[in-house]
């Protein structure tokens, strides 16, 4: 089965954008499943369902949405298997802009929009120096000048990276966002693969669900920056 | 300057359908040195029309046209190797999003564009842009902070100076509160495939022809008759008058019957 993840912060349209190009492919004859990993709540099941999609929605509660997706890949991929799929499509909650769920051996997708000011490309990090594709959406209300030079950025940023301009409200480009996840790599089981970047380390106190502030509680990996002086650095 | 725009003969775009579902009427080419106007009510598919052609669409967007460059489809590589290259469009926008300075913004683009010298180039478009602005701005201001109209002359003068596409996407430049007939003549100085949405029948009468919308496709195509030129040069000399009591006004000046 052909393996596909896909990053990149709230709302920026990776939803929309994948359940129009995930029902070009299911029209074009290539069975794909979704599986989306949020944080808290998601309807975003029903959004996939509604296009004809089969879909599964897997909630990480108290977790880090990132590491719980790398923890859960295995049954995820299981189940898109068992509906029958040919390409699996893995949507992250792309929270904290310092993950990035990208694979190796994997097509690594990120999505950002045109709204997101000029030095997002550059505060991303991973999620989109690490991707194979980099879709920019809302272009539609942006000028044209704009687009560029976000375009632009968005190349000083990963130069590797194929970048296209989609719009999941009218479907522009989703077509060949369906093409494209034809293409991504065939493989036979996720076990043993790579992460492209490792995830942030973590397990202190507020791991924990510890919720008092001060040095007291604090115990584990537990970093303090400097502040005042040469600005930490 | 025009080092990396791309050559083109002709675009067509395919007959697609309308709100209901109906199959448009025709298939509809330009050709470089014409200007089309498009016509027809607010919601009627005007701006849809631009951004099928701005888009390259390949029956991907709500009105199923495609967009056939040189009487051929381009495939996926060419038309997303042209996105942005083919086509430079004033859209209705009134403000630009971007957190950036004037300078540091044009200068960005005009390097994207790969500009030979892009400071002399940055240089001109603001020039060129302050020249249509009523007020005009300084190069240090943040591009949030221009008035509608300013922003407008910006993006004019960008589409003018900076964005050398052989294809030019025009949509309600009346609307922008800039000088329209400098804007134009800024904009149609070349060889350029132009394609104005307009309301206005100036504009409208200064096309070599015009298509009209309906219902979110084309209903009908009209080119200019020489009835229309006469009543063109009419509607120019009243507007004149309309431009002089307009400045009159503006600068307090008072008027005479």
């Amino acid at each position: 089965m052909r393996l596909v993840t896909v990053a990149g912060p709230p709302s920026c349209g990776k939803t929309s954008l994948l359940a129009k190009a995930c029902a070009e492919l299911i029209a074009g004859g290539t069975a794909c499943a979704v599986i989306k990993f949020d944080c808290l709540q998601t309807g975003d099941a029903a959004l996939y369902e509604a296009a004809g999609v089969p879909a599964w929605a897997a909630l990480s509660g108290g977790l880090c949405p990132d590491h719980f997706f790398a923890t859960n890949l295995e049954e995820a991929y299981a189940w898109a298997r068992d509906t029958g799929a040919k390409c699996c499509v893995i949507e992250t909650a792309g929270l904290c802009n310092r993950c990035s769920p990208h694979l190796r051996g994997a097509l690594a997708l990120c999505v950002i929009d045109n709204l997101m000011g000029i030095e997002a490309p550059g505060k991303i990090g991973p999620m989109l120096k690490l991707a194979d594709i980099v879709l920019v959406t809302k272009g539609d209300l942006v000028s044209q000048a704009e687009r560029e030079v976000y375009r632009h950025r968005v190349g000083q940023m990963n130069a590797r990276a194929v970048i296209r301009h989609v719009n999941g409200l009218t479907g522009q480009g989703c077509r060949e966002l369906a093409a494209i996840l034809k293409k991504a790599p065939d493989i036979a089981s996720v076990t043993d693969m790579r992460l492209r970047f490792p995830m942030p380390g973590a397990v202190c106190s507020y791991c924990l669900s510890e919720t008092r502030i001060g040095s007291r509680y604090q115990k584990g990996n537990v970093k303090k920056a400097a502040f005042g002086g040469d600005h930490g650095e | 300057m025009a080092s990396n725009a791309p050559a083109l003969r002709a675009i067509a775009v395919t007959a697609g359908r309308d709100k209901s579902g109906r199959p448009e009427a025709m298939d509809i080419s330009f050709s470089p040195g014409m200007i089309t106007a498009l016509l027809g009510p607010t919601g009627s598919g005007k701006s849809r029309f631009l951004q099928d052609i701005e888009s390259l669409a390949d029956a991907d967007t709500p009105s199923f046209r495609r967009i056939l460059l040189d009487g051929v489809l381009p495939d996926p590589d060419r038309r997303f190797d042209l996105q942005g290259r083919l086509v430079a469009q004033l859209t209705q926008n009134m403000n630009f999003v971007l957190d950036m300075r004037v300078h540091a913004f044009i200068l960005a683009h005009a390097e994207s564009r790969e500009a030979d010298d892009p400071e002399e180039t940055a240089k001109r478009v603001i020039e060129a842009a302050n020249g249509l602005a009523g007020e005009p701005f300084s190069p240090g201001v943040q591009l949030t902070q221009l008035s509608g109209g300013q922003s407008r002359a910006l993006m004019i003068a960008d589409a003018a100076l900076l964005s050398w596409s052989p294809v030019l996407l025009i949509d309600e430049i009346e609307n922008a509160g800039v000088d329209k007939r400098r804007a134009l003549d800024l904009l149609l100085k070349s060889d350029k495939i132009v394609v104005m949405a307009t309301h206005d029948p100036v504009l409208a009468l200064s096309a070599d022809r015009r298509l009209v919308f309906e219902n979110g496709a084309v209903r009908k195509i009209q080119t200019r008759t020489p009835d229309e030129e006469a009543l063109l040069a009419d509607l120019l000399t009243a507007e004149e008058r309309l431009s002089a009591i307009r400045a009159d006004l503006r600068q307090g000046r008072a008027l005479r019957a």
